[in-house]
């Protein structure tokens, strides 16, 4: 590094979680309001570039040791798992279920099976597009 | 499956094991193994004999696709039998004589008799075959088999030019045919003939008549070598010589002439029919005799007599058909039997003659008549042969072939009896082509036997053959001389044939020698005197083959044919094929502007209404003004960064768009997917030059006709759509049950991973593909090997 980045570096540490938490939130939100899986997943990867800015790939994969085509491979798993377990109760493929569940410490709950699924979305975009920018950033020539 | 059904497989079962005889039994000559076949065969079909003088039908079935109407029915008629006699008897003696022309040594006798016997098994196949879906697969297989056996000396270019000739020619034919079995099915429902001829009196008036009619006279005037299709012929004579003999002039080239006796009884009610037979016969007739007297090879001057004989078979078919369009049929009916009686002649002295030049070849080295001469005391016993075998072609007696000739003079005349004004130069080219037959004859014999023996232009001293050489031969000649005096004999398999044919007469046959001092009889003395004359007078009038340009001689026409064929095929392609993108582009598109507004306005389909429409807000105007005046300024950006930067600006623009037309869930996705897109972009940028390249003039004002036409037709396409809907939206239902049914309020999310999650399960997957295929260009390139090991 010839310059400094101080102040890129310290604002991204900020920023970063910031953009995490709404990403988190954006997912968490997308059934009742606009987001999802897809949009979520996006900004999450915005997070990390962000840091791959802010630091270089080798400090990025220092802090996020993850091999992100794995990741895409179990997001895909997830999506199709959400979907091949409705065959286990006899119904079609991808047929969702959801109620509410009663969890001890977080108290009454509305689950979904969707949000596993979308997870799998989530899961698969990150994977997908921090796979690419490795990729084609982390090519020398 | 019967008997006769094994009798025509038999060839195709024996084949598999020629083989496995040739490995292991070196010291027989295969030939002997394959002998007894046709041999037995032969003894089999002779059993059949008294049944189909009795007009006894021998028909079996054996189920092969019977859903499509397909089975393998074999029928055993006069005419079936004749040619069944034929292929095994010729058969017989062809695989007797290869026995002793073909070297054990020298020669891949295997792969010669599978491919012969997968011939007369096919042959077989072909003429006795009911249905005529088999029949045409077993006519294939001749074609197939008989391309093998041309190609059989496959190390020789002509061997292989003549092979591929044959074969594309009787291909070419052979799927006319094909055609003609499918015409003839849509007519009467089935493919079995003698259903068909049950039905001929009703399909004569449908529409598809002709045309059916057409192709199966194209499969059969390919095949047997009719004009202009003759071309094959003279070429295949570089098969060996028991192929030429057997093939080419005793069999193969005759299933034209069963096809058109076989399907008479359907077509010959047409004038059609009996006119195209007798005017491509009468000139094949001609034409084959005429060019056979220039031909200086022995095999071709066989080659272009048998297209001659061939034709003179047809003419007489021809003839025969007019029975029924005329009174009095007796004048014409006699032209069939003509035909039939001629086809047994020809098979035997052409045979014979075949295998006589066999000889020739084989103990003199040569096969040009230049070079041969005054062998007659060297080679007696194939001298005799030959004079019986020419004779009998030039139509002199006491061979049979003079009492063909004189009943194909006779069916000529009566031809005159036809009511139409040129039926005169029927027995007028008739009688010139037996005097060029008589001259070829001549030539044939007497060149190659008698004048000047030149030793030293002959690459072996000749002796006469061995003897197992000249059985076959003698066999044939002996049936000639028989059939020449006692030709009543015959009766029995010849009159069943001529029945079949003409199921419609009665026919008794009485053959005599000597019939009487009649105009036939004139013609022939007529034949002899000019001919003699002319053939003593050869080198006076030799000159007019000069005349002929060879420019127009067919053979260099199929070559330019084949030739710019291949030129024009490839030049297309190279036009065409530029591998320049920008072309394939513009094809593309242009197809799509000219076929859809083309459609568009030839359909009248171009629908306007301004109904529905919704109110246009100030927002809308001014962000579309935006989207234009980029995607213009786009179109005219110099440098590569203007544009990546402009399209980001488009992108962004119809992020806002989706807003303002209420999508927030696209407008976040376009929002952050522009962004990503943009810096990709930017990533391929630092790669790229500068400038971008400048197209000439010329293509830009194309690309921008091109351009403008598309985007027309996307408007007319999209007003037209907009202006016809013909069904409600099916969107309520989603905005029901989005949440009682799938507990969610974000209807496009509730859509993606719930009402239609199965589209988006495979959406991710094509991500992941992306992803994968991404790093697999940049890693597995042929450096970056190394990286992937590390990692």
């Amino acid at each position: 590094m010839k310059t400094s980045n101080v102040i890129l570096q310290s604002m991204t540490k900020v920023l970063l979680f910031l953009i995490m938490i709404f990403s988190i939130y954006i997912f968490f939100a997308g059934h009742y309001t606009p987001g999802g899986g897809f949009v979520g997943g996006l900004l999450t990867s915005g997070a990390i570039l962000l840091l791959l800015l802010a630091y270089d790939l080798q400090t990025v994969r220092n802090i996020l040791p993850v091999n992100f085509l794995y990741m895409v491979a179990v997001g895909l798993v997830f999506a199709i798992g959400t979907g091949a377990g409705s065959l286990i109760f006899n119904k079609p493929f991808l047929t969702h279920a959801f109620g509410d569940l009663h969890v001890p410490i977080l108290g009454e709950l509305h689950l979904h099976t969707a949000t596993l699924f979308d997870l799998g979305v989530y899961l698969v975009v990150v994977g997908v597009t921090m796979s690419i920018i490795q990729t084609i950033g982390g090519d020398d020539e | 499956m019967s008997l006769l059904h094994l009798a025509i497989i038999a060839p195709f079962i024996i084949a598999v094991f020629v083989p496995l005889i040739y490995k292991n039994i070196k010291s027989v000559h295969t030939g002997w193994f394959i002998l007894p076949l046709p041999i037995l065969l032969f003894i089999y079909f002779s059993s059949f004999i008294s049944k189909t003088t009795n007009k006894q039908v021998t028909m079996e079935s054996f189920s092969w696709i019977s859903s499509l109407g397909i089975d393998f029915t074999v029928k055993v008629d006069g005419l079936g039998l004749l040619f069944a006699l034929l292929i095994t008897g010729i058969g017989s003696l062809v695989i007797l004589y290869s026995i002793y022309y073909l070297s054990k040594q020298k020669e891949k006798l295997n792969t010669f008799y599978v491919y012969l016997l997968l011939f007369m098994g096919a042959m077989l196949g072909v003429v006795l075959s009911d249905n005529l879906i088999v029949l045409y697969a077993f006519w294939e297989l001749t074609s197939f088999s008989s391309f093998l056996l041309i190609g059989y000396w496959y190390n020789r270019e002509k061997s292989r030019y003549g092979a591929q000739k044959s074969m594309i020619i009787t291909v070419l034919g052979g799927l006319a045919m094909l055609g003609g079995i499918i015409l003839l099915y849509n007519m009467t429902g089935t493919f079995s003939i003698t259903e068909i001829v049950a039905q001929a009196d009703t399909i004569i008036d449908h529409p598809l008549f002709v045309a059916a009619l057409l192709c199966i006279l194209l499969g059969a005037f390919t095949k047997s070598a009719q004009f202009p299709f003759h071309i094959w012929l003279p070429d295949a004579m570089e098969a060996p010589t028991p192929v030429s003999a057997y093939l080419h002039s005793a069999t193969m080239v005759k299933a034209g002439i069963y096809l058109v006796a076989r399907m008479s009884p359907v077509f010959a009610e047409d004038t059609l029919w009996m006119g195209l037979i007798i005017a491509f016969g009468l000139f094949t007739l001609f034409w084959g005799s005429f060019s056979a007297v220039k031909q200086t090879d022995l095999k071709s001057i066989l080659a272009f007599s048998t297209i001659s004989q061939l034709g003179l078979i047809m003419s007489l078919l021809g003839v025969g058909a007019a029975a029924l369009h005329y009174d009095q049929p007796k004048y014409f009916t006699v032209a069939t039997t003509a035909a039939i009686f001629h086809l047994i002649n020809h098979a035997t002295f052409k045979g014979s003659l075949f295998m006589v030049v066999g000889i020739v070849d084989h103990e003199t080295g040569t096969r040009d008549i230049r070079k041969l001469g005054g062998l007659m005391n060297l080679m007696p016993i194939t001298f005799t042969i030959a004079i019986i075998g020419t004779f009998s072609m030039a139509g002199l007696p006491p061979f049979n072939g003079f009492l063909s000739k004189e009943m194909f003079f006779t069916g000529m005349i009566n031809a005159l009896h036809m009511d139409f004004d040129w039926s005169i130069i029927i027995p007028i080219i008739a009688w010139i082509a037996s005097v060029f037959t008589f001259i070829y004859s001549m030539i044939l014999v007497f060149k190659t036997f008698t004048g000047k023996y030149q030793p030293e232009k002959l690459e072996k001293k000749p002796h006469e053959a061995p003897i197992g050489m000249l059985i076959s031969p003698i066999i044939l000649a002996s049936l000639v001389i028989v059939i020449g005096f006692f030709p009543n004999i015959i009766k029995p398999i010849l009159v069943p044939a001529i029945e079949t044919v003409m199921p419609m007469y009665e026919f008794d046959v009485h053959i005599s020698m000597w019939h009487g001092f009649n105009t036939e009889l004139v013609m022939t003395i007529g034949v002899i005197i000019v001919g003699v004359l002319l053939y003593l007078g050869l080198n006076k009038w030799r000159g007019i083959y000069g005349i002929f340009p060879e420019k127009l001689a067919l053979n260099r026409f199929y070559d330019g044919l084949l030739d710019s064929m291949y030129k024009g095929s490839h030049s297309l392609n190279r036009n065409v094929m530029t591998g320049s993108i920008n072309h394939y582009l513009s094809y593309m598109f242009l197809f799509m502007v000219v076929l859809i507004i083309g459609s568009l306005f030839g359909q009248n389909a171009f629908a306007f209404s301004t109904d529905n429409l919704a109110p246009i807000h100030f927002y809308e105007v001014i962000l579309t003004l935006i989207v234009a005046i980029s995607s213009i300024a786009l179109l005219f950006a110099k440098s590569r960064i203007v544009s990546i930067l402009l399209t980001g600006t488009i992108g962004y623009m119809v992020s806002l768009l989706f807003i303002v037309f209420r999508a927030p869930d696209l407008a976040l996705t376009q929002l952050v997917i522009e962004t990503i897109s943009v810096s990709l972009f930017l990533l391929c940028f630092y790669h790229l030059p500068k400038k971008l390249t400048d197209d000439p003039v010329p293509v830009k004002v194309r690309n921008a006709v091109i351009s403008v036409g598309v985007g027309l037709f996307v408007i007319l396409v999209g007003l037209t759509a907009h202006s016809t809907k013909l069904f409600d939206s099916i969107s309520q239902y989603y905005i029901e049950n989005t949440y009682s049914e799938a507990a969610g309020k974000n209807m496009v999310n509730v859509i993606l991973v719930d009402f239609r999650g199965f589209d988006t399960m495979f959406e991710i997957a094509v991500l992941g593909i992306a992803a994968l295929a991404i790093f697999s260009l940049i890693k597995l390139r042929r450096n970056g090997g190394k990286k992937i090991e590390n990692k």
